[in-house]
């Protein structure tokens, strides 16, 4: 078992499968708590203190960390593997196949961007607020020199969105992954052997929908944001 | 009509290749594309050139013998038909035409647009066949097999091992070819057998003739001159994963 895993073409790639269907889960989840963020602040950061230093949100965040290093890891594996069994003589003359997508020609670009997203959002988020927890810390020092509590998850979106390049960086990030997973739902149901002629409509179709939905969730948080720091707090955003 | 040309000549597998360009005139539009490049060989071989070497037998779609990518696609620009079923007409007169040997690592070029297949053919020797008796046709026709299944399986053995699927897959994958054998066996009473055997010696032995993995991008399905669909490919993955688990 644990070989084929390793040694076998699918079983490696059902490992990406599997990998990447705890990914969508965990990101999932992740929309479902930010949109929180719009309702109600303090309801937030009643989420991001039960996520804070304790052991099951550290327990969490290593499995979750692990997941995204073998999911990474092995899409290098594998392109390494696949760009080998091309050869070294490349067509002179490519076209783009009829029904085949940009997306699932380029997911390992895309899964770069989407990876370099997630190291400017960990710098933005995770090490301003778990980790100043875990260091010991009880304050955050944002770049404007205001001070904020690192369970003040609010407060920090706040000030990230109100910034208009990182939303235009979190949009762009967020537009990967919708690219992403337009081709990354259904082939993962594919590659456990889950679809046939009559399905793949439909599969397509979910992908979209699911796709749309995480973009549009996190999307709408971001702009939301900054929207409000363009009205500076007027009694219609409050 | 008159075409130029640019087609890629390599003297053997561990010579250098290169394009190179031939102007082709007065050809019928009705000239199937083989027929063009055999007029091409004659006016070459008139000059005392060396003739362009391509793989060939049938010439009506059913051997999978050709084997040339045309301006981008395997087997030319039109769907779910092999090389020699190309006619000039297809094409607009004084056009440039881009000739390929199939590219992939397991399809070492042997000559010009010839390249050795060969491994397709060890993956088949590897588990593509039934060990049980069948006896004669008329025991073959009174096993009960559901028309839906048949037809399954029919659509599957269509497939005839051309190699345009790996030479198209951006990873050249052998994925398709693999599937449609696994899947048409595993649609029949008699194939049902070996079902899991076959599976993971077909896998096993692709991997180790080293094609790529398969990102089920379908370019293989769209380029496929049968048609083969990747449905056989999610199908190949539930008996290749149900065995493994069985193990």
């Amino acid at each position: 078992m644990g070989c084929f895993l390793t040694n076998s073409s699918l079983g490696r790639k059902l490992v990406m499968s599997i990998s990447g269907c705890f990914l969508l889960l965990f990101i999932t989840f992740h929309m479902a708590m930010n949109l929180v963020a719009i309702f109600s602040a303090d309801a937030y950061n009643w989420i991001c203190e039960m996520l804070g230093a304790n052991w099951y949100a550290l327990v969490g965040t290593a499995v979750l960390a692990g997941g995204v290093l073998v999911h990474f890891a092995y899409a290098f594996w594998l392109t390494w593997q696949n760009r080998k069994a091309r050869g070294n003589v490349r067509y002179a003359v490519t076209v783009t196949e009829k029904g085949v997508s940009w997306a699932s020609k380029n997911m390992l670009l895309l899964g770069v961007i989407v990876f370099l997203g997630l190291a400017m959002h960990l710098s933005h988020f995770w090490a301003k607020m778990q980790l100043v927890e875990l260091m010991g810390g009880h304050e955050v020092v944002l770049t404007d020199g205001s001070v904020v509590a690192p369970t003040d998850g609010a407060a920090i979106i706040q000030y990230t969105f109100s910034q208009w390049y990182n939303v235009v960086l979190y949009l762009v990030w967020f537009a990967a992954l919708w690219l992403h997973l337009t081709h990354g739902v259904w082939s993962m149901l594919q590659t456990v052997g889950w679809a046939n002629d009559k399905w793949y409509p439909r599969l397509k179709c979910l992908s979209g929908i699911v796709a749309t939905l995480i973009f549009g969730g996190f999307a709408i948080v971001v702009v939301w944001f900054y929207v409000q720091s363009l009205c500076g707090g007027c009694p219609c955003c409050a | 009509m008159n075409f130029t040309l640019k087609i890629w000549r390599q003297k053997d597998a561990h010579s250098k290749g290169e394009f190179k360009e031939y102007q082709v005139k007065d050809i019928s539009s009705d000239t199937s594309f083989l027929e063009m490049l055999d007029i091409l060989n004659n006016d070459l071989v008139h000059k005392g050139e060396e003739p362009v070497a391509f793989d060939h037998d049938c010439r009506e779609g059913i051997c999978g013998m050709c084997s040339l990518h045309i301006n981008g696609h395997a087997h030319g620009p039109s769907q779910a038909v092999t090389t020699c079923q190309i006619y000039m007409r297809q094409f607009k007169d004084g056009q440039t035409i881009v000739v390929e040997p199939w590219r992939s690592a397991a399809f070492p070029v042997i000559k010009d647009l010839v390249v050795n297949r060969g491994a397709y053919d060890q993956i088949l020797q590897a588990g593509g066949f039934i060990s049980v008796r069948t006896n004669s046709v008329p025991d073959g026709n009174a096993i009960p097999i559901a028309k839906a299944d048949a037809d399954e399986s029919m659509d599957a053995a269509a497939c005839v091992g051309c190699g345009a699927c790996a030479a198209t897959c951006k990873n050249g994958s052998a994925m398709l070819f693999v599937a449609a054998r696994v899947s048409s066996l595993a649609k029949l009473p008699q194939g049902r057998v070996e079902g899991a055997r076959r599976a993971k010696a077909m896998v096993a032995k692709m991997d180790e003739l080293g094609f790529g993995n398969c990102t089920n991008t379908g370019a293989c399905q769209a380029e496929c001159p049968k048609s083969i669909s990747i449905a056989h490919i999610a199908r190949l993955n539930r008996e290749f994963l149900c065995a493994k688990l069985e193990d």
